[in-house]
């Protein structure tokens, strides 16, 4: 598994390949536009820098992972149950305004 | 009824009060129901339904609480909580961090969520529970999309920093006496 990545890693050495932008970026530039990436809201090309970026390089993997699992923590552990008694509620309040409501 | 759940969620953490935020979603559907009219086929329902229980919220609900709020968080680093977790040597196993992330509890993650400025609450709330992008964020909330990313950033890292003792707690915790 580990390996698989390492592999890619290997296969893919930072700064080979053809482009017209900067071949390899920095450390801190990848954390900075860590949450950006992570958002889907990058175009394809600094995307794919990024990806590459995280690929090739452990430490800024790992912590990408971080704030990978610690956003799916704070999207999964803020859910809240609605009381049976508010749906009744707004059922009835939206009855009602239809049966005042229909004559204009 | 559609987006319920979401919407109740996202009222708890803007009223931070059962009872306020029961009657926020109610009015939200409410207003909703007279306002389909209005709405447009073929936009986004249900980022307009937030934008309803945005709105309301500040407009009636945020006005009733006399405290001021606070407008702006302490600048955190990024990363904050990850480098306070990792070893010395600056790796994080993955137990370690399965560990740490368990200590984020459901309770504790809404205290420190319901804890940020209001801002930064929302926009958070917005992007990172909700998931919505930035756009739909700024189309919620009517704040330039250059607002939304800043409050979301900020309010993101001012959260990690909330988090930090939740994350600890777990890996300390002592062993029982005999």
């Amino acid at each position: 598994m580990d390996e698989i990545m390492n592999e890619q890693a290997i296969n893919q050495p930072v700064g080979s390949e053809a482009g017209n932008g900067p071949l390899s970026i920095e450390c801190d530039e990848a954390v900075h536009q860590l949450y950006h990436y992570l958002d889907g809201e990058l175009t394809e090309e600094r995307r794919s820098q990024i990806s590459r970026h995280l690929d090739d390089c452990s430490p800024c993997g790992a912590a990408a992972h971080f704030e990978a699992e610690l956003r799916h923590v704070i999207a999964d552990r803020c859910r809240d149950r609605v009381p049976e008694a508010l749906i009744e509620r707004v059922a009835l309040s939206i009855n009602e305004e239809q049966r005042h409501g229909t004559d204009g | 009824m559609v987006h319920m759940e979401g919407l109740y969620s996202a009222a708890l953490r803007m009223t931070r009060n059962q009872a306020d935020a029961e009657d926020l979603v109610q009015e939200t559907f409410l207003k909703a129901y007279r306002a389909f009219g209005g709405f447009e086929e073929g936009t986004n329902l249900r980022a307009w339904l937030y934008r309803i229980l945005t709105n309301t919220y500040i407009n009636t609900y945020r006005a009733r609480q006399r405290r001021p709020e606070i407008t702006d968080v302490e600048d955190v680093e990024d990363l904050y909580l990850y480098k306070r977790l990792v070893d010395t040597d600056g790796t994080l196993g993955r137990s370690a961090e399965d560990e740490a992330l368990a200590g984020i509890t459901d309770s504790g993650l809404k205290a420190a969520l319901e804890a940020l400025p209001e801002a930064f609450r929302i926009a958070v709330v917005l992007a990172d529970v909700e998931g919505f992008s930035y756009a739909e964020i700024a189309e919620i909330t009517q704040v330039p999309i250059g607002t939304v990313m800043s409050r979301i950033h900020r309010g993101r890292r001012a959260l990690q920093k909330a988090l930090l003792p939740l994350a600890e707690a777990r890996g300390i915790v002592p062993v029982a006496q005999p």
